[in-house]
């Protein structure tokens, strides 16, 4: 194989990985953009993954799973917006339920909804339709760049999704509206928003984008299903909004590099090398990597402005009344 | 009319103890809607979950055994809690000390045999605070957030574990799990299953409340979580305080890790990520932090564990366990706010302000 193959093969499997993750992102940046913090990422896109998996299996309609795990992440983080936005409950705490929550009703219904021949367990089905590349004629013949030609409708959905995010957040009105609730909410409600309504709405829409980004892991990068298959990408998430610092447009690069991160590891076992680390440092590697960029990019933004460029109420409930 | 929240002068006492009750109850009211969903008999499930976990003497001692390291999780994550640092971490803290006291076992030979059980916990608890200390100066120093350095630092053990009892320290027969630790070095029974380290998990209970209600550092440590400016303007240094509260915090959770393989598993292998970590949050948040209080809902949570256990013979998912303990914090979460606040009919010139 040689150097361009390569590449191209990596970018293809840079794409694959990211496209989940980028969904997420998107979707996390809407919600922590209103002043909300929701770490139910992980518990969100697992019970999205295994909704929209349940839906293909027992339906074969692949919009209708997408449907799904679209419902499923919105009920997940209205429960998430009930309890910080209306009850006042600390956000990390109620993030974390949801993801007990979400990770634990995936795994349980995931052996529940299987079928009889299968002792009710998902594991180890196969899907009759998948979400599959579609190649564009001649685009996707370029080299390198062509693999962006040569994807899967929900990645191509992005190519719309990503750009509309920034201009939706920072070219528009509402984007506006949201960034105010985000910052300060005081002056929002006193603008005549209601910060409350506002919050609600991103924390739905962010759930959805979670339950979506679940759903392109288990109908089109691995169609299948298995316990906790989401592995932690619930918490990168959380990450890269951090490294994008809160902008969809650097959302892309975050999700890219590290995607590219974790499909180099396969790419290059595929292309035959053999390397000296042991298979289970290569499993933790992207979390290392994960640690080691958060540190080193917390420490350069104290070093220039004092602090990241976080929306000042994140993780903050608000109440008019409170003095 | 209206309703809304008006703020307490002071926390409600009532609330403080009914909340956690109705939630328990409301939780498996929820639990019952999950399983009638999935085609499941909400009655027959919950009995047999009862019986799994206090069933016959057998399983009430099960039980009881499970309790230890998920109290000694909860009282670790409870300490970093008050000083409102997520620790998410105390899973990763936990393995962090079955694999110092599994180091000890195998490779500290030259020490005679009654010695490798207390050194090997020292080991453990040591590691599982270094683990934990990494965090805690990240945020005390440049104020890294937490939630994720621990969550990251967990993946990054789990790997490491399984590289430990898969490649590296593998014993020479199977194919997964560290040799045994010498039989002299297991940590005794004292009643069937339940273990010498509940001996350890009591104590501590004790030396935390005092710790952390009647000492100067444990009031500076409220003081940093409740509010940080007004600890700053007393001269609290934080720095050294989210440090020092990490460490403890960690070295419990590595003490819980170091008990439960002396007298449980007695060799590094599968399993190890047992998800007491996790659980142990549940714990903290619904005993309000509160050390004494935390042993019933470790007892409960080993119950709930236990009895899912039992469900496969029901062919019923043991995850019910999990989705269980996920409920739990919900109607928690929603209901603590009566403890700060109260609902008020608005009158008229207050109607519409929010």
């Amino acid at each position: 194989m040689n150097a361009i193959d390569f590449t191209t093969r990596l970018l293809a499997a840079t794409l694959a990985m990211g496209t989940s993750l980028t969904y997420a992102t998107l979707g996390e940046v809407y919600t922590e953009k209103t002043g909300v913090l929701n770490l139910g990422m992980e518990g969100t896109m697992l019970l999205g993954a295994l909704a929209g998996f349940a839906t293909a299996f027992k339906t074969g309609n692949l919009l209708f799973a997408l449907v799904m795990a679209m419902a499923v992440g919105a009920i997940l983080s209205l429960i998430h917006a009930f309890l910080c936005v209306t009850m006042r409950a600390n956000q990390v705490v109620s993030g974390l339920a949801i993801t007990m929550f979400g990770s634990g009703l995936a795994n349980f219904l995931g052996q529940r909804l299987g079928p009889a021949s299968n002792r009710f367990n998902l594991t180890g089905m196969n899907l009759s339709r998948k979400f599959s590349n579609i190649a564009i004629p001649y685009l996707s013949d370029i080299p390198i760049i062509g693999a962006l030609f040569d994807v899967s409708i929900l990645t191509y959905g992005l190519y719309l999704l990503v750009p509309f995010a920034w201009f939706f957040l920072y070219k528009t009105r509402h984007g506006m509206v949201i960034r105010a609730v985000g910052e300060n909410p005081r002056t929002a409600a006193a603008m005549g928003i209601s910060v409350s309504r506002v919050r609600y709405l991103y924390t739905l829409i962010g759930g959805m984008f979670a339950g979506l980004g679940g759903a392109c892991l288990s109908l089109s990068f691995i169609p299948s299903w298995n316990d906790g298959m989401t592995g932690g990408k619930g918490w990168i998430v959380i990450a890269l909004v951090i490294f994008s610092a809160w902008n969809p447009a650097r959302v892309v690069i975050g999700t890219l590099v590290f995607g590219g991160i974790t499909s180099l590891q396969f790419s290059i076992q595929a292309a035959g090398f053999k390397l000296m680390i042991p298979a289970q440092f290569l499993g933790f590697s992207p979390y290392l990597i994960t640690l080691l960029v958060l540190t080193v990019m917390t420490i350069i933004a104290q070093k220039k402005r004092g602090s990241f460029a976080s929306p000042s109420a994140l993780g903050v409930a608000f109440a008019i009344d409170d003095k | 009319m209206r309703v809304h929240l008006q703020k307490r002068d002071y926390r409600s006492r009532r609330m403080t103890i009914l909340v956690p009750v109705l939630s328990l109850l409301l939780s498996f009211f929820l639990g019952a809607i999950v399983l009638l969903l999935s085609k499941a008999d909400p009655i027959i499930t919950y009995r047999s979950m009862l019986k799994g976990a206090f069933g016959s003497t057998t399983k009430i001692q099960y039980t009881i055994a499970k309790a230890v390291p998920l109290l000694l999780c909860g009282l670790a994550v409870g300490v970093a809690f008050r000083l409102k640092f997520w620790n998410i971490g105390a899973e990763g803290q936990y393995i962090a000390g079955v694999i110092g006291i599994t180091w000890v076992m195998q490779f500290w030979t030259f020490l005679p045999l009654w010695l490798l059980l207390p050194v090997g916990m020292v080991v453990g608890v040591l590691f599982g605070a270094l683990w934990a200390g990494v965090p805690g100066v990240l945020k005390a120093q440049w104020s890294v957030d937490e939630t994720l350095t621990t969550l990251m630092m967990n993946y990054i053990i789990i790997g490491y574990a399984e590289y430990l009892y898969i490649n590296a320290w593998k014993a020479p027969r199977g194919n997964m799990g560290t040799i045994l630790y010498p039989e002299a070095a297991w940590l005794p029974r004292i009643w069937g299953r339940v273990h010498a380290g509940i001996y350890f998990a009591l104590a501590l209970v004790v030396v935390l409340y005092f710790i952390l209600y009647k000492t100067r550092w444990g009031f500076e440590l409220n003081m940093i979580g409740k509010n940080r400016r007004a600890a700053q303007c007393q001269g609290v240094n934080i720095k050294a305080n989210i440090i020092l509260g990490m460490l403890l915090s960690g070295a419990i959770a590595g003490l819980a890790g170091a008990i439960d393989s002396a007298a449980v598993t007695h060799q590094l292998t599968k399993g190890v990520n047992s998800g007491y970590g996790f659980t142990g949050i549940i714990i903290a948040w619904m005993s309000g932090l509160n050390p004494f209080v935390s042993v019933l809902v470790a007892l409960i949570m080993a119950a709930l564990e236990t009895g899912s256990d039992a469900l496969q013979i029901m062919k019923l998912p043991s995850a019910m366990g999990e989705v269980m303990q996920g409920l739990i914090l919900i109607p928690l979460l929603a209901g603590s706010v009566f403890i700060e606040y109260r609902l008020v009919h608005s009158s008229k010139h207050t109607e519409g302000r929010i």
